[in-house]
Formats: C-alpha cells, sequence, structure tokens
C-alpha cells in the first residue's frame, strides 16, 4: 500500500495530484440558478454597455442645443427627486418580494410585488408627465440634437422600466398559477437582478443628466 | 481527502443571491441599502442646488456620489461581494466596467479633439456654396 503511494508520487512529477482533487471535487456543472443567474448577469452588463453608449452619445450633443433651450431652462429638479425615491423605494420593496420568495411566503411575496408595481408606475407617470410638458412646450426630440439625445436616453430607461412592469405582472401570475417552483424562482431571481439594474442606471441618469444638466 | 473535497466543494453564489443569514438580517441589510441610497441621493440633490461649495468641484462632487451610490447598489442590492464564491461575478462586472469607460471617455476624447480641429460651422457653410 505504501509502495503504491510512492511510485504514483513519483509518476507525478511536477505534483499535480492536488489539481487533480480539485477537479474531481468541481467535476460536473454548477446548479441551475447559478448558470442562469450568471447568464442574466452577463445580459444585464451588455444592457449596461448598450445605456453607456446613449450616455456617450448625449455627453457629446448636451452643447448642440441649435438656440434651442438648455437643459437648465427645462429640468424640473423637485420632480425628478421624487422620481428618484419612487425608483429607490420600489428597488427597497423588489427586494423583500425576492426574500419572501426565497422563504415561500406566498402572501408577503404579493404583497412586495404589488408595492413594487404601484412605485413603478408612479415613476413612469411622472416621467410621462414631464415628456408631455417638454413637448408641449416645444421642446421636443425633434427640437435640437440635445433634446434627442435626451429623449433617447431617458425614453430608453423608461422603456426598460415599462418592460420590467410587465414582467413583475407576468411574476405575481405565475406564482398565484403556479407557486413557488424552481423555475418560477429563477425568474424571480432574474427580475429582481434587473430592476436593482434599473436603478443602478437611473442614478447615472439623474446624476449625468439632471443634476449636471441644470447647471446653468 | 473527504473533508477536502467538501471544503472545495464550496460552490459558487449566483449574482444576487445572498450567502448565509436569516429573514431578519437580510431584510436588515436591504434596509441599510436604502438608507445609504437615500443619504446619498439627497446629497447630491443638496450638492447640485447650494451656494455654499466651491462652484468648480460641484460636477466632481456630483460624479463622484454617483458612483458611490451604484457602489452602494451593488453591494446591497446585487449582492456582488469580493468573496471568493463570487469571483466570476465579480469578473464579469469589471469586463462591463472597462467597456462602460473606454466608450464613454473615448467617445468624448474623440469627439472633443475632433471639435476643436474642425473648422468652425459658418466657413464650412461657405465652402459649401
Amino acid at each position: 500500500m505504501a509502495d503504491t503511494t510512492l511510485a504514483y508520487a513519483q509518476a507525478d512529477p511536477h505534483r499535480l495530484r492536488g489539481i487533480a482533487h480539485a477537479a474531481v471535487a468541481h467535476a460536473g456543472p454548477a446548479p441551475k440558478r447559478i448558470v442562469t443567474g450568471f447568464g442574466f448577469w452577463i445580459f444585464l452588463l451588455s444592457d449596461i454597455v448598450m445605456f453607456s453608449c446613449f450616455f456617450a452619445t448625449y455627453a457629446v450633443l448636451v452643447d448642440q442645443t441649435a438656440g434651442g433651450p438648455k437643459g437648465a431652462e427645462l429640468f424640473d429638479l423637485r420632480r425628478v427627486a421624487v422620481e428618484t425615491v419612487f425608483l429607490l423605494l420600489s428597488s427597497f420593496t423588489c427586494g423583500l418580494a425576492n426574500i419572501a420568495a426565497d422563504i415561500r411566503n406566498r402572501f408577503w411575496f404579493q404583497v412586495g410585488m404589488a408595492a413594487t408595481c404601484v412605485l413603478g408606475l408612479a415613476f413612469l407617470y411622472l416621467e410621462a408627465r414631464e415628456f408631455a410638458d417638454l413637448v408641449a412646450r416645444g421642446a421636443g426630440p425633434t427640437r435640437s440634437a440635445f433634446l434627442t439625445a435626451f429623449f433617447s436616453l431617458v425614453g430608453c430607461h423608461g422603456l426598460h422600466v415599462s418592460a420590467g412592469i410587465l414582467w413583475l405582472l407576468t411574476m405575481m401570475a405565475q406564482v398565484v398559477a403556479k407557486g413557488f417552483r424552481a423555475d418560477i424562482g429563477r425568474r424571480i431571481m432574474c427580475f429582481a437582478l434587473f430592476w436593482h439594474a434599473l436603478d443602478i442606471i437611473w442614478v447615472a441618469v439623474f446624476s449625468v443628466v439632471y443634476l449636471l444638466g441644470s447647471k446653468p | 481527502m473527504s473533508d477536502q473535497a467538501l471544503e472545495q466543494h464550496r460552490i459558487d453564489l449566483a449574482p444576487g443571491d445572498e450567502g448565509e443569514g436569516g429573514v431578519g438580517l437580510r431584510v436588515l441589510g436591504y434596509v441599510t441599502g436604502l438608507g445609504l441610497a437615500l443619504l446619498l441621493t439627497a446629497t447630491s440633490f443638496f450638492v447640485a442646488g447650494t451656494d455654499l461649495v466651491w462652484q468648480p468641484s460641484i460636477p466632481v462632487a456630483i460624479i463622484v456620489l454617483a458612483i458611490a451610490q451604484m457602489g452602494v447598489h451593488l453591494v446591497f442590492f446585487l449582492h456582488i461581494t469580493t468573496g471568493p464564491d463570487n469571483t466570476n461575478n465579480v469578473m464579469a462586472l469589471a469586463f462591463g466596467v472597462l467597456i462602460v469607460f473606454l466608450v464613454i471617455g473615448g467617445s468624448l476624447w474623440i469627439m472633443a479633439n475632433l471639435n476643436q480641429n474642425m473648422m468652425p460651422m459658418d466657413q464650412i457653410m461657405q465652402m459649401q456654396r
């Protein structure tokens, strides 16, 4: 017995045995929850890269107002602050709904998701009001390159929030119809990631577009 | 061997998943994140409108506060940590951040350069006549 161990050690001059053990320990695919979550994380990062292109366009075009209004004349910071608080609170309630899904508590899951939905809709309502006001004042997306970039960037974020709300309602319905199955759990996890990522992008939007843009 | 295998079988975490901890601890994490995020948001809105701060420093302060708040969101809401079970998530994030900086920084740099070296617009218009 001792001889065979010795022989094995000599046949392994580069001391690779530790690596072989590690390979055994890691054998087999990772659990599906990790594969799904990681894949969705990659998608979110690609989405953030896409947003970075919109941000770069906006930053390049921010001074090209073609004689039209500048951001400082258009933005209402109080409304933006309220929008920010709505989205931040919705991220919080979404996290609570995610915890409730993990412990399989249907009631608190539905309450958390409903609160997220209401806060998201309030955010979208304020944003739609802002867009309508701007268009009514003649500062629509066709007015100048600056306004085109502004509407594309903020509108793209708003579209993401709208899609998120549709997804949210789907998840509420699926939990009612199918319960907390493993695949539903993975979808809830992906939805929570998506919603939190939207909040991160909104932080960049309100800082770069509204706060920096409100400086004369 | 078996102990070692168990030790090494602590698999990766999915992004958004937390390690251990009861419900109370997890809720507390979200409350902490919400508090910090609200604090940073309030600070940046305050800084943007105040006269108390040296004016040229305000854009830098707003950018720094925004990056800090994104960090808070990543840690407390998305649970991206520096732990060994999170290596894959952090590596993907680092690559994403690299691309974001290249796209934004590169665009601004190139376009500012072009803008400086380009003939003024009225002269271009005259040449086209």
